[in-house]
Formats: C-alpha cells, sequence, structure tokens
C-alpha cells in the first residue's frame, strides 16, 4: 500500500505502508490493503502509520482530505 | 574634451554601480531558485485537490456553496499582488496598471476597493481615488517576510468573510504569473465566487466509485475553502518567483548596460590621456627647437 501525505508546502511522507489509522470528521478509520476508495475530510489529529517494518509513525495534522483508491492513499494536510 | 580626472571619476561611479547591481543579480538569482521549488512543491498538492473537488462535484447537480453564489456584482474587491522592493524593471508597474485599468472599464458601474498586498501597489493606490478594503492591515506587506500557507490562510479567511458577509459581491486577483525567470504573465484572476470547476470527461470516464464521508456536500464545503487558500497562495508564490525572476533580468541588463558605458568611457579617457601626451612632447620639442 503506496501512502503520501503532502501540504501546500512540502511533502511529509512517500512511501509504502501497512496500515494507517485516521481521524476522520466522522470517527477515526484504519485503512488496510485493499479498502474500498473512499474520500474523506480529516479533523486536527494525529496520523498513525505502521510502515513495512511494523514501526508505527505519528503525524500530528491539522485538518485535511484522504483519499484512498487501489491501494493509495493520498492525505492532503494541513 | 572633458578633463581626465572628470573621466575617471566617471568610472569609477559606474564602475561601482556596476558592482551593486550585479550583486543584486546574484541575490535575485538564490531567491529565484528558492522560489521556484516552492512553487514546484506546491502543485501536488493543489492539483490533487481541484481533481478531489471535481471527482465530487461531477457527481453533483449544482454548486450552490456558500461561495459560488453568483450576485449582481455592486461590490468589487480588487487584490493587487506586488513585491515590496522596486528595481525590478516592469514587474509591479503591470500590475499597478492593469488594476487600474480594471476598475475604470469593466468595473466602472460597481463600487471598487482595492486590498493591496505589497508596498508598491499600496503607494500606487494611495496616489488614486480608490478606497483601501477595510480588511487591509499594514502586516499584509509583511507576508513576504515570511510566505507561508498560515500567513496566506489568514488574509484568504478574511476574504472569504467579506464575501459570506455580503460587503463584496466579486473578488478578482491580479498578479504577475511565473513562466520563466525572464517571462512572467499578468493575470486577472476571479476569486470569489468560486466558478464551478470544468467536468474533464476523460478524468470522469474512469471515475471510481467512491465512498464520501461525510456526504459529498459537506466534503465540498470544507474542500472549498482550502482550495480558494491554495489558489491565493499559489499566485502569492508565483508572483514572489516573478519578482525575483524580473529583478534578475533587470539587473542582468543594468550590469550589461555599465559594461558598455565603462568601454565606452575608457575610450573616451584614453583618447584624452593620448591627446595631452602628444601636447606635452609637441611642447618640449618646440621649446628644445627654440634653444638651439
Amino acid at each position: 500500500m503506496h501512502l503520501e501525505i503532502i501540504t501546500p508546502e512540502k511533502s511529509i511522507f512517500k512511501g509504502k505502508i501497512d496500515s494507517a489509522i485516521f481521524p476522520g470528521t466522522e470517527g477515526s478509520f484504519g485503512v488496510l490493503p485493499n479498502h474500498s476508495p473512499i474520500i474523506s475530510t480529516l479533523k486536527k489529529g494525529d496520523i498513525s502509520v505502521i510502515d513495512e517494518n511494523k514501526k508505527s509513525n505519528l503525524f500530528a495534522i491539522n485538518g485535511g482530505v484522504v483519499e484512498v483508491s487501489n491501494n493509495k492513499i493520498i492525505v492532503l494536510a494541513e | 574634451m572633458a578633463n581626465l580626472k572628470e573621466i575617471r571619476n566617471r568610472i569609477v561611479s559606474v564602475n561601482s554601480t556596476k558592482q551593486i547591481t550585479s550583486a543584486m543579480k546574484m541575490v535575485s538569482a538564490a531567491k529565484l531558485r528558492k522560489a521556484q521549488d516552492a512553487v514546484v512543491q506546491m502543485r501536488p498538492y493543489s492539483n490533487k485537490m481541484q481533481e478531489i473537488i471535481s471527482n465530487i462535484s461531477a457527481g453533483l447537480d449544482s454548486m450552490d456553496g456558500a461561495f459560488s453564489d453568483q450576485r449582481t456584482v455592486e461590490n468589487v474587491l480588487i487584490v493587487g499582488i506586488t513585491s515590496n522592493r522596486g528595481l525590478c524593471g516592469g514587474f509591479n508597474n503591470n500590475v499597478i496598471k492593469s488594476a487600474i485599468k480594471l476598475a475604470e472599464t469593466t468595473y466602472k458601474d460597481s463600487n471598487v476597493t482595492v486590498l493591496p498586498i505589497g508596498k508598491k501597489f499600496k503607494d500606487a493606490v494611495k496616489k488614486t481615488s480608490f478606497s483601501l478594503s477595510p480588511i487591509f492591515k499594514a502586516d499584509t506587506e509583511k507576508i513576504w517576510d515570511d510566505l507561508t500557507f498560515e500567513n496566506t490562510s489568514i488574509i484568504a479567511e478574511e476574504i472569504m468573510n467579506l464575501f459570506i458577509e455580503r460587503k463584496v459581491d466579486k473578488v478578482v486577483l491580479v498578479y504577475n504569473q511565473f513562466k520563466n525567470a525572464a517571462v512572467q504573465i499578468l493575470q486577472n484572476e476571479q476569486f470569489l465566487p468560486v466558478l464551478p470547476p470544468e467536468v474533464n470527461e476523460t478524468s470522469s470516464s474512469n471515475t471510481v466509485d467512491y465512498i464520501y464521508e461525510p456526504e459529498k456536500k459537506a466534503i465540498l464545503d470544507e474542500l472549498i475553502p482550502k482550495s480558494l487558500k491554495t489558489q491565493l497562495f499559489k499566485a502569492l508564490l508565483d508572483s514572489m518567483a516573478s519578482e525575483h525572476g524580473a529583478r534578475m533580468t533587470a539587473m542582468h541588463k543594468a550590469t550589461d548596460n555599465a559594461t558598455d558605458l565603462i568601454n565606452d568611457l575608457k575610450l573616451v579617457y584614453n583618447k584624452a590621456r593620448q591627446a595631452s601626451i602628444t601636447n606635452e612632447i609637441l611642447e618640449i620639442v618646440a621649446g628644445a627647437e627654440s634653444l638651439k
């Protein structure tokens, strides 16, 4: 699964991941491989990412939007 | 024939001017690189944003958000984006002229207020009869010292509030778009109300059936302010890159001119020097001759 986190100023994260948990406006949700396509807005919070080596990373965001399609996740964060 | 000392002084003064212009050129070139990088960095964000918005609005029948409200245009806000500093060719003047022309022709029947970003436009507005926008604060100049998305958002939000409160019916951005270091394209861009995105036939044919969370309309309501901030940020970045590009070109020309001038002056100087030496020899020879 490929994840990209981009802000207007730069790209924060780009790479392959195992799973991720997003702070959606209607409740946080996890994304595993082969998740069905979704577009959701995000509220202020942390994106928790488990990468291929099972290491977890946290990215704090101030809201944004996430698009998942075809095992590709793109986060437009602020 | 001008005297030698005068010419020498001029050469020295032109030379120091040349040093300044070539240093300024160097500085602008470095800043241009940085500004260009920033433009490139934000491109994926704005492209993706546009893609998602057109994806969502393709499924919606109408775009009746608060920001796409088409009203009869009574109050127009012109946002002019210029730099704080001069010495960059026609860069600032083009924006100022175009904004004034816009106010006097296209919007001559409506009530025009102006929001200047950058000192040059503010100074120009003071000389005209246009009224400054009430949201104008002195710190719109300072944005160039620290151009971040956050700082841009503050301005964008204030403009959006004006629109929501129906104090303005239309907002236009006037700025220089960056093409390359030598070429800037002057842009008059409608900021508000939001124009419905162009539905791209090729992209809509392979749209995926997304789950929307929350529903489409709510997402759109949240995304449109973001996309407006992005649009303003993009305009500012473009303008910054253009400014440095324009200044670099202007300083390059100035340096070239100084070099030409120095060459001409040197020629005149050497001619004058030779003439005076010839004169001296003539005098000596004549003096020696008369002593025989």
